[in-house]
């Protein structure tokens, strides 16, 4: 980096207007430009400030001069640049090394550092957190030295252990009824029964912790092992019921209770912390293969209500209508033992009158004669009155 | 202060590293065996189910770096889930079983040994379970594995498992059938058309019989109102005869269809006044 080939360089120059660097007759190649060139053409200068280009880069570059008696000038090199634009600014004179971010800690009135200060706060919160445990109303705690020995457990309320790691507490909901349902979705659970038939059933079970440290020790995995459990106790005891008591729900009763004590006593033997409060089915149904036969069987008890019931309506008909009639006959029967022959005749006459009256009335007086039927005109006759028959005022005639 | 205590902190780090690789902490859930250049030597937080949780032996161990390592072996109730498998019952029933066992590694030591692991044990075990339950269910008949019987096929499997199983340093604790089914195609279809059959008969049969009993209502009806009409009519069955005589003519004549002619002779009742008689 010559500096005298630096369009911007040699302040000295200044006072040569236009005057090129290179064509100087200046020797001096050496680092410092500045000086040569302020010495060797200093005498038209006089003092004035020096002109042309200035290294933008250079605070004031352009007011210093070589009267001024400071070090004369010279073009910026990298290092330079750097050295004025590090990420920190304008760099302390002569500080330390060339390495590391020149960070420092506020410091405190006193001159100490605060580092102590905030080392011990993050320790008291580390401290209070770790140690003060709130157990909520429905939980409880687990507490291992080191997360290996247990310690104890811890209730609910306001606690004290000894600060992470030393105590590791691991906090568990243990009076919450967890309810598991089996199965999961809606897809089939087919189970055999006495009978060797198919149930589709499903079930829930409820259960709670009742021991948290068993819970959390002795079993490698037990929300597996109790459905596991579960699965089998209800097996089991649907196999002992017919098909029939388990759809009707007869059963269900029994073998609600006796999944849950089989449960429980599997799980007590196995001492694993899980108290069982109840086994519920929730719904049994005929394989989905077979429903429509079942449903047919539904539908059979449908159709023999519905024959029961045609057969009694027409009991009811029968029977009222036989009442009636004879009740009819015997109030007529009673006013006829009063005074039978009148009453035969007026029953008579009044009869004979109703049924002569619509009807037509051929009478043969001589005997011998054969009577002749005058057919056409009876069926003119006919088609007159059903027409008469038609207006509902007209009578009905009978030729009479 | 790198500079000041740069000894002293690389001597801090080789120390906090020789600490950590030294130390081993053995939680309540598992037991550790000591392995001293390749063999087993002994077992530390060996279950006991007399101790309680925290009497145990869990807690800090230590050990000599690379020359002694600590392997954790399950102190817990582990499982032992079988695939499901068909098996056939002595009556030649084939059936899908699948079962489980429970079982917890009660010294660890020859667990290490002759197993190594707790999977190794797993797949140790399994063929013996299988092997076991197809003896066992080999020997019954498919309905008396749906009573409650079947406990006592249980307690034999358990016994049989647990036999072989102490020899890896393990305990069966339970086994059980979780589902003993038909296998799926011929069997389980011929199981559903049993049932179909059976419907169909109940649905049948509640036909039948519901057709029977309307009849049987239907011919006491009319029983019971032949008593009625012949309890009222004979009290006197020749004003009856003159009664429904009566009307019948009206039913007929008057409100039957069609039209009627009458041809009467001078000599009927109905007109004897006619003839002034």
């Amino acid at each position: 980096m010559a500096g005298k080939r630096n369009p911007w360089g040699g302040s000295g120059s200044g006072g040569n207007d236009g005057g090129k660097d290179g064509s100087e007759p200046e020797a001096g190649a050496s680092g410092k430009p500045g000086s040569a060139g302020g010495s060797g053409e200093g005498l038209k200068g006089e003092g004035k400030p020096p002109r042309g280009p200035r290294n933008p880069w250079l605070p004031g570059g352009g007011s210093e001069g070589p009267a001024d008696g400071q070090p004369p000038r010279r073009s910026a090199s990298i290092e330079d640049l750097f050295k004025q634009r590090g990420p920190e600014g304008p760099r302390r004179s002569g500080g330390g090394g060339p390495r590391g971010p020149n960070f420092r800690m506020p410091q405190r009135p006193g001159g100490g550092s605060w580092l102590p200060l905030a080392l011990g706060a993050v320790a008291a919160v580390w401290l209070f957190v770790s140690s003060v445990h709130f157990i909520q109303p429905r939980e409880q705690a687990v507490v291992t030295w080191l997360g290996g020995r247990f310690s104890h457990t811890l209730n609910p309320g306001t606690n004290f252990t000894m600060p992470w790691p030393i105590h590791v507490v691991d906090v568990e909901n243990v009076s919450e009824i967890r309810i598991e349902r089996i199965p999961a979705g809606n897809e089939e659970k087919l189970i055999l029964t006495a009978d060797q038939n198919l149930v589709n059933l499903s079930y829930l079970i409820r259960w709670n912790i009742s021991d948290l440290a068993l819970y959390r020790f002795q079993l490698s995995d037990p929300n597996e092992t109790l459905l596991e459990v579960g699965e089998a106790a209800m097996r089991a005891a649907v196999a002992e019921q017919d098909l029939d008591t388990v759809l009707t729900g007869e059963g269900r009763a029994t073998i609600e209770g006796q999944v849950r004590r089989n449960m429980q006593g599997i799980l007590d033997a196995f001492r694993a912390g899980i108290q069982v409060q109840g086994v519920e089915i929730a719904r049994t149904d005929a394989p989905s293969q077979v429903i429509e036969a079942f449903n047919d069987v539904l539908a059979a008890r449908q159709n023999a209500e519905r024959n029961l019931n045609d057969a009694r309506r027409y009991e009811q008909q029968l029977l009222a209508q036989a009442q009636g009639d004879a009740t009819a006959f015997n109030n007529i029967y009673e006013e006829y033992r009063l005074a039978p022959e009148v009453t035969r005749r007026r029953l008579y006459y009044e009869t004979m009158e109703n049924v002569l009256a619509n009807t037509d009335k051929t009478i043969v007086e001589a005997t011998g004669v054969t009577p002749y039927l005058p057919l056409p005109e009876l069926r003119r006759r006919a088609a007159a009155s059903a027409a008469a028959a038609a207006a509902p005022a007209a009578p009905v005639t009978g030729g009479q | 202060m790198w500079e000041t205590h740069k000894n002293s902190l690389i001597a801090l780090g080789v120390l906090v590293v020789a600490l950590l690789s030294s130390v081993v902490i053995v939680p309540e859930t598992m037991q550790g065996v000591k392995i001293r250049a390749g063999e087993p030597v002994y077992t530390i937080n060996r279950f006991d189910p007399n101790q309680p949780f925290g009497q145990t032996g869990a807690g800090i161990y230590w050990r000599i770096p690379l020359y002694e390592r600590i392997q954790m072996v399950d102190r817990r109730v582990l499982d032992l889930d079988m695939e499901r498998e068909e098996v056939l019952a002595v009556d030649q029933q084939r059936l899908v079983v699948d079962a489980y066992a429970r079982f917890r590694i009660i010294d660890p030591v020859l667990m290490v040994e002759r197993a190594g692991t707790e999977q190794q044990l797993r797949s140790a075990l399994l063929p013996i379970l299988n092997s076991a339950l197809r003896q066992e269910l080999g020997r019954r008949t498919f309905a008396s594995l749906l009573t409650p019987e079947r406990g006592n096929a249980m307690t034999n499997i358990r016994d049989a498992l647990d036999r072989q199983a102490r020899t890896y340093g393990a305990q069966v604790l339970d086994v059980r059938i979780k589902r003993a089914d038909l296998p799926e195609g011929t069997p389980l279809e011929a199981a559903f058309a049993r049932m179909e059959s059976d419907r169909q008969e109940e649905a049948e049969t509640i036909r039948a019989g519901s057709r029977r009993d309307a009849q049987i209502i239907r011919s006491q009806a009319e029983a019971a109102a032949a008593r009625i009409y012949a309890d009222a009519y004979g009290k006197d069955p020749e004003f009856y005869d003159f009664y429904r005589a009566m009307q019948s003519y009206r039913r007929t004549f008057e409100t039957g269809e069609g039209e009627s002619s009458i041809i009467l002779s001078p000599d009927n009742e109905y007109l004897r006044r006619f003839r002034g008689g």
